[in-house]
């Protein structure tokens, strides 16, 4: 009985020494993250100010603001998702209600996983080969714009795939019961039912295309450029580029390093914003859909 | 309908251009454009492979015979050279006579080989243009040094970009495992359904953050950090890279790991915990090997994800290009090589090729994690009966 | 002496009253059948005889359970030592994902048993003692996963048994089984009490009419009534039970 009592308690001596370091663990992640970003938003707070965001950089970028590489990226976001958007939410569509479970289906996956793992610095070699050189778009913002779209693609296929897959059979049967197309099945009760969650999958989206450098390195992105763009077809400045720019290779890294916690700064709010707002799109739209 | 072949056709096109313009390093002479070596007409020596001409110009090798010539001392002759056999009234104020005198130099010496521009050969070139052999795959892949502007021969050895990549990936994936699987135990297994709705999201936001910005924090954080920890000359090292790429690299653990583990049948953790188990026990003999190939799905593409990130690798690790002893070195790995000189490389040229051929490379190798974690977690589908 | 004894029970979940004012007493070496439509309790008052109810946040005991005399919700009780005592077989076979062996010495390893030849002798008497020994004796070291349900189920049992419980709790066990496999988990049931007590969750009305000695009726969270199967079936106290039994509802 003794014996019995004792390997208990190692039991529970063994148990409550890994929770202890598990749940360590776990909020030391947690502590790191806030770090992070209590680091850079303390460093990047006193820079932040109405010129910085509304000026050209100045005196070798190491005062004045950011505005043109703000213009550039916002740019940058729009051209890759206006060819993104609707190639990939056809595709999810087109894939998720149409094609039969097949090898078609599964190499059009597989393929779509594949690409969602290439490397972004493989997309800049190829976003150069291809839009830069042999298009002859050369360094321009409609170049980077495709680069980011064609790297966001497959994340834009996945939200929307798993959007409609979401959505109960029944809807589509209840539809086509009534006598509706496929098509109008499709467009009228199974799109508007996930539309919400498509949307949200979207708006990551868009986060994740104004942080990457690596594609927008050699297609679009200008070391220093003080006037903004007039065209798709011009070079541009962008927030990431910037920030690595000024971070590593700027006149006078020491002197820059106020504007790099700033440019950091906005360039998370950027993501936190996005990230936000998803969370409350998908809280509003749900909301809405018990309602009903 | 053409949209959903829309991604296949992508991945097919960056095949396509990606290993056009990288095949293009092995079709060209490695040597840089505009730029000839010569050697004397009676040196039976007519072709040499890239590596012996680098050794001769390193001079590790300093007679013919060693390349398959005769007894003969080699005499290096670059074109800075020539002050020491011609005085500058020789060559003329714009260096008329160039030509020439390299023409009369190689005549006098039988050893000689010369590098030099080719507007300074003569039209009546008296010497012999050695030929050099391509760069070959093998070589390419094996090479231990990679200086692709060096003269004359551009170094294109990958060994040590390989290297710094596997390096500074492995060790991140060796501090990022063990913690993010103690995380997802935490979140799946642990922790109550409030702190984990609260946890949850902040890790995912972990995910979020630019690249760009986690270089630059390793740069102003951790970089000082690690140099003054271990007392090294510079911070910018292999392990800046593995614990910036480990924080990075986390969310994937976590996510993946986490899901895997909820999937076990709660069925079966209650027989385990009503055989007298505590839940310790039952999560490591379990719950892990019941989850092993969705945790195993997580780490490879956690080191894929590594092994492919650019930004935040190329500000932290040096970008020395030498096959690393310890992970307290500076390192370059392939994207950050990629980065670092594509910039500097003219469109076409030889060292624009090799950076594309290098892109190949990443390109296979992110492709094979992809499909190793396609059969892993086809394998975890396979347990579910 | 009771086996096990069960003094004004109730239990919640959060706010939610399962179970009323429990009070019932078990024999040694008998098998009580517990009845009643979905929802009734029945599972939940299962669970309570080896703390399996602990693992869900927000619930609450009040009354005592006894077993061999000693309140097993005492501070001084161990969860993990109940457990070894009062063992389980749930409603669908669950081996783990190891081999057959490796299945049965399971519960053994885990209460720190690390003799081999000790590990390997309660093995084999255990699945001896659920018939499957003839059926696995050349495949120990195959995935219980091979095993068909019936067969996976009585492997679960044996590896319930390894452990030495002196009770054991079977949830529904051949609710998931065709009728060979559960007739013979039901003979099975006879050849074990005379070493265990049983206590056994039916929805199958002529199971617990066949396989017990003694059957508790319960209904929204309340002991109806107890008695002798062979009463509660011919003439039962309740008119709830008879209705019941004769399926009125349910």
């Amino acid at each position: 009985m003794k014996k019995a009592q004792n390997l208990a308690r190692k039991k529970s001596v063994s148990q409550n020494i890994a929770f202890t370091i598990f749940s360590l663990i776990s909020y030391a992640i947690v502590a790191l993250l806030v770090v992070i970003l209590a680091f850079i938003v303390i460093k990047g707070m006193g820079v932040i100010s109405w010129e910085f965001i509304t000026e050209m950089p100045k005196n070798g970028m190491t005062e004045g603001g950011i505005f043109p590489a703000i213009v550039g990226t916002l740019c940058l976001v729009g051209v890759s998702m206006v060819f993104a958007f609707p190639i990939g939410i056809l595709a999810a569509i087109y894939m998720n209600e149409y094609v039969k479970d097949g090898w078609v289906k599964q190499i059009i996956k597989q393929m779509t996983n594949n690409l969602a793992g290439v490397p972004s610095i493989v997309f800049g070699l190829f976003g150069m080969a291809l839009f830069v050189n042999k298009l002859g778009f050369g360094d321009s913002i409609l170049a980077g714009g495709l680069t980011l779209g064609l790297l966001v693609l497959p994340v834009v296929i996945r939200t929307t795939e798993e959007a409609l897959k979401a959505i109960d059979d029944s809807f589509r049967q209840a539809s086509t019961g009534l006598g509706a197309s496929k098509w109008q099945t499709t467009s009228q009760v199974v799109f508007p039912i996930a539309f919400p969650n498509i949307i949200t999958g979207l708006i990551l989206s868009i986060g994740r295309v104004s942080g990457e450098t690596a594609p927008i390195l050699f297609t679009v992105a200008a070391y220093f450029l003080p006037k903004l763009p007039t065209s798709i077809f011009d070079q541009a400045m962008a927030l990431p580029y910037h920030l690595y720019v000024i971070a590593t290779s700027g006149t006078n890294i020491e002197a820059s390093r106020a504007m790099a916690y700033g440019t950091a700064l906005v360039l998370i709010v950027i993501v936190l914003i996005s990230n936000l707002l998803a969370n409350a799109l998908r809280k509003y739209f749900g909301k809405k859909v018990k309602m009903n | 309908m053409l949209s959903s072949a829309a991604t296949s056709i992508i991945v097919v096109l960056i095949v396509f251009f990606l290993f056009m313009e990288g095949a293009g390093v092995f079709t060209k002479k490695p040597i840089e454009d505009g730029f000839l070596l010569a050697v004397s007409p009676s040196n039976p020596v007519k072709k040499l492979e890239p590596s012996q001409i680098k050794d001769i110009f390193d001079q590790k090798i300093t007679n013919w015979k060693e390349v398959g010539g005769k007894d003969e001392p080699i005499v290096l002759f670059r074109t800075s050279d020539i002050s020491t056999y011609y005085t500058d009234e020789e060559l003329g104020e714009n260096f008329e006579f160039f030509p020439a005198k390299i023409n009369e130099l190689i005549s006098k010496q039988p050893g000689i080989i010369a590098f030099f521009s080719d507007k300074y050969k003569a039209e009546n070139f008296s010497g012999r243009e050695l030929e050099i052999n391509k760069i070959k795959v093998f070589e390419f892949l094996s090479g231990e040094e990679w200086f692709p502007t060096a003269q004359p021969i551009a170094q294109m050895g990958v060994k040590p970009l390989i290297y710094g990549t596997l390096w500074v990936s492995l060790g991140a994936i060796l501090i990022a495992l063990p913690i993010g699987l103690a995380a997802a135990i935490f979140l799946s297994e642990i922790a109550r359904k409030k702190v984990r709705n609260l946890v949850k999201p902040l890790i995912e936001l972990l995910a979020g953050i630019p690249s760009v910005v986690y270089g630059f924090f390793g740069l102003v954080v951790i970089v000082p950090l690690i140099q003054s920890t271990f007392n090294l000359p510079v911070g910018e090292t292999g392990l800046a890279g593995s614990v910036v790429l480990a924080i990075m690299a986390l969310p994937t653990i976590i996510t993946l790991s986490e899901d895997a583990m909820r999937n076990t049948p709660r069925a079966m953790k209650e027989a385990s915990l009503a055989l007298g188990a505590s839940q310790w026990q039952t999560i490591y003999k379990v719950v892990i090997p019941h989850s092993a190939s969705g945790i195993t799905a997580g780490a490879i593409l956690g080191i894929g994800r590594a092994i492919g990130e650019t930004m935040a690798v190329l500000m932290v690790t040096g970008n020395a290009a030498v096959i690393p002893h310890t992970l307290l070195e500076p390192v370059r790995t392939i994207p950050a090589t990629i980065a670092a000189e594509l910039g500097e490389a003219p469109n076409g040229g030889l060292h624009y090729e090799a950076l594309f051929a290098l892109g190949c490379i990443l390109f296979i190798i992110t492709f094979g994690i992809n499909l190793l974690v396609e059969l892993v977690s086809s394998k975890q589908k396979h347990k579910k009966h | 002496m009771h086996k096990i004894e069960t003094k004004n029970v109730n239990f919640f979940y959060g706010e939610n009253h399962a179970l009323h004012d429990i009070s019932l007493a078990m024999k040694a070496n008998t098998i009580t059948a517990l009845i009643g439509p979905s929802g009734c309790g029945k599972s939940t008052y299962l669970r309570l005889l080896n703390r399996m109810n602990d693992l869900i946040d927000g619930t609450r005991l009040e009354g005592e359970i006894l077993i061999d005399g000693e309140n097993i919700y005492d501070k001084n009780t161990n969860a993990y030592d109940l457990r070894k005592n009062v063992g389980m077989v749930f409603q669908k076979p669950n081996p783990f994902p190891k081999s057959i062996f490796e299945n049965v010495a399971y519960g053994l390893k885990v209460n720190g048993i690390t003799d081999k030849a000790v590990i390997e002798e309660r093995v084999h008497t255990s699945i001896q003692q659920v018939a499957l020994w003839d059926e696995v004796k050349d495949k120990l070291k195959k995935s219980a996963f091979e095993l068909s349900g019936g067969q996976q189920q009585r492997l679960c049992i044996a590896r319930a048994l390894a452990v030495q419980p002196s009770v054991l709790l079977m949830d529904e066990p051949t609710s998931a089984l065709d009728p060979i496999s559960t007739s013979k988990i039901e003979e099975l049931l006879f050849e074990l009490k005379n070493k265990y007590t049983i206590v056994i969750v039916t929805h199958n009305m002529q199971q617990a009419a066949r396989a017990s000695d003694n059957t508790a009726f319960f209904y929204m969270g309340r002991l109806i009534e107890m008695d002798k199967t062979k009463t509660i079936f011919t003439k039962p106290n309740q008119k709830q039970t008879e209705d019941y039994i004769t399926g009125r509802f349910g």
